[in-house]
């Protein structure tokens, strides 16, 4: 009991002092309205092309919304040492760090639904897979956060964090099948793809949306809950090896 | 207060028992081979100048760091590989404030009693009469980063007590901040001491650590170099005797003149115009003052020195207490 009420606090914590904040609740409206409406221009097409591009816009704002927010705080309490607060606390680090990551899986997931909202104003949603959209989008806000979560205890200044952060989003933005097809991508670049989590979440939305996907839910979601736990293992071992002296 | 966590009773039972700790950084050592033994209910001071390895040892008896040797008993739990198992029975209040600018002060506490487990009201509750104890009920409702360095180094230390812990570590408690805010914290201090709770302090004031501590030890070069009780440490530098005096003038070829003529007498030139006299017996003052007279110097005045704890703290590290200090207060 004891563990669950720290878990809820530190989580409830950082949703007060930094995901409800005005500035990312902007962020997290603005964001994919920027994204949804640059590639509808982009692509010349009508209203019926929103649909091919709602996975793209859907995963582009779980990744840039997670991985900047957990990133940038936790590096943050990191440098001002309050997250040491934390450390000398009771709590299972595992247990602290899934506190610390839910507010950021939690922020991903709400960032997801902004732009499905919008594009219900103007397109047919009803042929939508929900369970599976659903599945995809918490799946890759978690890999997003723990890939956030990597960059954090990477790197010792927020700034650092951000430039980071970059090194692995934009080459995801084109790599991983989000607007374009994996296979128009040039023969080098393809085996990339398929190293990238976003792909498997993406090749997920585009069938739970318009039946797009080129593989099965079930080996996209193995492979992407294998990179949740890969990322989750990769940002626990830096942090008791640079964090715990 | 209550403490929540009980330790078994006993008035000399070591709470803390530190054997053959270790701890490097790649080349440099900055722990060698420190034993100690910390007893239920005492303040026990550790002292040593910057780079000393206080910090150090701290992070690794509270679980910020891992030993490369050694064994840590906290409450008789046996942390050495599993700190967290004894975290609820300690408090920790670092050298620089950790809470969290964007909370209140009460909201800092309330969660940092949460890290604890404790339920909304109880958390509630302490964090207010922490408040009160601290004088911050007018700040309560504030931005901790707002605060002064007074206000922040109180609420830090509330922070650190508000889930009752038996075993107290303070880092540099008073460092930096002003008079009234050191005094109130020490007073504090001597009042937790006498709840029962021990408290494991690091202070630069070697002044704080006579007053408030009832066993000491020194710390040079990550090496333990002498660990006893305030009494017992002054003891044999109290039996020697020693005197200030102040002069109109004062030169090499004075000191000549008088280590010649009293050379029972050891003589420190302090700075200009001031000498310092030591002896292992009473000194006379008449025979000094005259022969100074007679080289045409002027005693203005003649002071008895009472030797204290920054003596024997000189004596031991070879490192005077406010070069030190200004090291601290520099970093």
């Amino acid at each position: 009991m004891r563990r669950w009420i720290a878990f809820w606090n530190i989580l409830a914590k950082d949703m007060r002092a930094y995901y409800l904040k005005p500035p990312n609740i902007s962020w997290g409206l603005i964001f994919p309205l920027a994204w949804t409406g640059m590639f509808f221009i982009k692509s010349g097409s009508g209203l019926e092309s929103v649909l091919t591009l709602l996975p793209g816009v859907v995963a582009i704002s779980i990744l840039f919304g997670t991985t900047s927010m957990l990133a940038v705080t936790v590096t943050f309490e990191k440098k001002n040492r309050s997250f040491e607060r934390m450390l000398l606390a009771p709590i299972q680090l595992e247990l602290l760090m899934l506190a610390k990551t839910g507010g950021a899986i939690l922020f991903g997931v709400a960032n997801a639904f902004v732009p499905v909202v919008m594009v219900a104003f103007i397109a047919d949603l009803s042929q939508v897979a929900w369970c599976a959209f659903i599945a995809a989008v918490v799946m890759i806000a978690v890999a997003s956060t723990f890939l956030g979560l990597f960059i954090a205890v990477a790197v010792s200044e927020v700034f650092e964090a951000q430039t980071f952060s970059n090194f692995f989003r934009f080459p995801m933005i084109f790599l991983c099948g989000l607007f374009f097809p994996i296979e128009k991508l040039p023969v080098f670049l393809q085996p990339l793809s398929y190293v990238m989590p976003l792909t498997y979440g993406a090749d997920v939305l585009h069938g739970a949306v318009h039946a797009g996907n080129s593989m099965s839910y079930v080996i996209d979601l193995s492979i992407l809950g294998a990179f949740c736990i890969g990322l989750f293992a990769a940002g626990l071992w830096n942090i008791k090896r640079k964090w715990i002296l | 207060m209550q403490n929540n966590v009980k330790l078994s009773e006993g008035a000399v039972v070591p709470v803390i028992e530190v054997a053959e700790l270790c701890k490097r950084f790649g080349d440099v050592t900055a722990v060698a081979n420190v034993s100690f033994e910390v007893r239920r209910s005492e303040i026990f001071g550790f002292l040593g100048p910057n780079g000393a390895g206080k910090t150090t040892t701290i992070n690794m008896l509270t679980g910020l760091a891992r030993p490369n040797a050694g064994t840590i008993r906290i409450g008789g739990i046996d942390c050495t590989d599993h700190p967290k198992a004894a975290q609820y029975l300690i408090g920790v209040v670092p050298d620089e404030s950790n809470l969290y600018p964007e909370l209140t002060g009460f909201e800092n506490l309330c969660f940092c009693a949460a890290l604890y487990g404790m339920g909304k009201a109880e958390r509630q509750a302490q964090a207010r009469e922490l408040l009160d104890t601290f004088g911050l009920v007018q700040a309560a409702e504030r931005r901790f980063g707002g605060y002064s360095k007074g206000m922040k180094r109180k609420l830090t230390i509330a922070a650190g007590i508000i889930h009752n812990p038996p075993i107290l570590f303070l880092d540099e408690p008073t460092t930096g901040i002003d008079v009234a805010s050191s005094r109130q914290i020490r007073q504090f201090l001597a009042d937790l001491h006498r709840t029962g709770t021990t408290i494991f302090l690091t202070t630069h004031y070697i002044e704080e650590a006579e007053r408030l501590c009832n066993r000491i030890a020194f710390i040079v070069a990550g090496r333990i170099v002498r660990i006893d009780t305030v009494a017992k440490l002054v003891q044999p530098i109290q039996e020697e005797h020693v005197m200030l005096l102040s002069l109109s003038a004062a030169g090499p070829e004075l000191y000549e003149e008088l280590t010649s003529a009293f050379p029972q007498l050891d003589f420190t030139f302090i700075s200009d115009g001031q000498i310092c006299v030591e002896s292992s017996e009473p000194i006379n003052v008449s025979p000094l003052v005259r022969l100074l007279e007679d080289c045409g110097v002027e005693v203005t005045e003649a002071r008895k020195i009472r030797p204290s704890l920054e003596d024997v703290f000189v004596r031991i590290t070879g490192i005077e207490a406010d070069v030190m200090l200004k090291e601290k207060e520099k970093a």
